[in-house]
């Protein structure tokens, strides 16, 4: 990841903002400028929980060029409790059984590291969630 | 040493990765008799993790149990020996990913494994000289240990956050704080170096248990206060034998000591070691109960803090996972071999 998109989009991945329309409050992730229904921009941040549920989920042993040394890994979609549809890579997931529908929740990662002398990406990633359930 | 104003713990968070390695796997790969190992496990962070990611889920915790907006929080200070960038802080990465930017101060501490109680106290000073109403403290390391080290066996991953406010709101409050420093090398790595090396000869008596010793029974003197009078106790934990002997020169017992003894269920987790035993204990202490705490770390020094569990310490509980939940979301490592890669020791020629 280039670095000024990386800092463009570190509290979407360091912290799952997204946006939310003033309008008819429908909630985007990844953030959008612009409201699809409505046609308007001015969307607010809006922190999501980071809770949700497996909506999807694969396991990639042939992984592509630059994410070959943590693979084995998982990636899903997950459906946020607050609406959206986010495909993020799974973390935690050796030894657990994956599950449509199983509660998971946002974690802050290593996401990617190009070279011993680049920047460290972090990013969200989901886990199983843990008990109990946060509040 | 006591604050202008009262202050103490508004909320509190722990972290501990899920994959865990046998020290016998470790022992037998060096050729070592698996007997009398100092543990039987430890905790290794994962592929993606580091002290940062595990210092974010603590700092969410403290958070979460405290009810705090993050942009009330004036300060995050992450004390650690395992910083991912030699030069940019980690602070900041933790105070962005907690909500907590942009007016906020931010920055990392070191002094080995008293890191995380420096953060601490330069948290609670902010807040108990009025400058601040909420600033974070950390402790979080994924420890170094040299291949065929002793320390190898035990050097781990976790640690605990803290965040301190006005004693109003507090779940412990903090009754009074105690430093004590000399300069002493038992333990120390130089620059662009991967592992730390010992001073032998400054080992254990004169460093450990000689600063902790002081640390400890200067803040029960300062307080006019006897081991007796605190229901619990959380000391550094480099081994299970040396806190158990600190707390037995001390006169604490086997029964103040046990609820924080983390150390016996995944090793040193250098910087987040006292931290997470004091997190432990938070996880079950009552209303009223006093806890006396006392972190060390090589170069060497010890801080010292009285706390009293207060009425919401109880209530603040179920908005985080405790320590036992993480100690018990574990996965075990299968050999030496997946420990090496899981520890990025691999190097490839
Ligand atoms: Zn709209």
């Amino acid at each position: 990841m280039e670095l000024p998109r990386y800092h463009r989009m570190r509290r979407a991945l360091y912290r799952l903002e997204g946006t939310s329309c003033p309008s008819c409050s429908r909630r985007f992730f990844p953030p959008r400028a612009v409201c699809p229904a409505c046609r308007k921009g001015g969307l607010e941040p809006f922190p999501f929980s980071g809770r949700g549920t497996l909506y999807s989920y694969t396991r990639i042993t042939q992984a592509p060029r630059g994410f070959a040394s943590v693979a084995p890994y998982a990636v899903g979609m997950v459906r946020l409790e607050e609406g959206p549809l986010v495909s993020a890579p799974l973390a935690d997931t050796d030894g657990i059984d994956l599950s449509i529908g199983m509660p998971v929740e946002m974690v802050t990662r290593r996401i990617h590291e190009a070279s011993e002398n680049g920047p460290i990406v972090y990013g969200y990633k989901f886990r199983p969630r843990l008990r109990p359930p946060r509040q | 040493m006591r604050t202008a104003r009262p202050a103490g713990i508004v909320g509190y968070g722990a972290y501990v990765p899920r994959p865990r390695v046998r020290a016998s796997s470790i022992a037998a790969a060096w050729g070592r008799e698996a007997a009398h190992l100092p543990v039987r496990e430890k905790s290794v962070p994962g592929l993606d993790e580091d002290a940062v990611t595990m210092a974010i889920e603590a700092a969410r915790g403290a958070v979460a149990r405290s009810g705090v907006a993050p942009d009330r929080i004036r300060a995050v200070w992450v004390g650690s020996e395992s910083k991912p960038y030699a030069v940019k802080p980690s602070g900041t990465i933790v105070a962005e990913a907690i909500g907590a930017t942009p007016w906020v101060s931010a920055a990392d501490l070191e002094f080995a494994c008293k890191a995380g109680s420096e953060a601490m106290q330069a948290a609670l000073a902010f807040v108990g000289s009025g400058m601040a109403d909420y600033a974070l403290g950390i402790g979080m390391d994924a420890a170094q240990s040299k291949p065929g080290d002793a320390l190898e066996l035990t050097a781990a991953a976790g640690g605990a956050a803290f965040l301190f406010g006005p004693a109003e709101e507090a779940l412990a409050v903090v009754e009074a704080t105690a430093s004590y420093v000399t300069d002493t090398p038992d333990f120390f790595r130089r620059q662009h170096l991967h592992y730390p090396e010992h001073g032998h000869r400054f080992t254990g008596e004169p460093s450990y248990f000689a600063h902790s010793r002081a640390a400890s029974r200067g803040l029960l003197e300062g307080l006019g206060r006897r081991p007796a009078d605190y229901r619990w106790a959380v000391f550094h934990q480099p081994n299970p034998k040396f806190m158990r002997r600190v707390a037995a020169d001390l006169g604490f017992t086997e029964e103040q000591i046990a609820a924080g003894a983390v150390v016996d269920r995944i090793g040193n987790t250098y910087s987040g070691a006292s931290l997470l035993g004091l997190a432990a204990v938070l996880d079950t202490a009552r209303e009223g109960d006093r806890i006396f705490f006392c972190s060390y770390g090589s170069g060497a020094g010890s801080d010292s803090f009285s706390f009293v569990a207060t009425p919401r310490l109880a209530a603040a509980r179920a908005a985080a996972p405790s320590v036992d939940d993480y100690l018990e979301n574990r996965r075990a490592i299968g050999d030496y071999g997946e420990y090496l890669r899981l520890s990025r020791k691999i190097r490839m020629l």
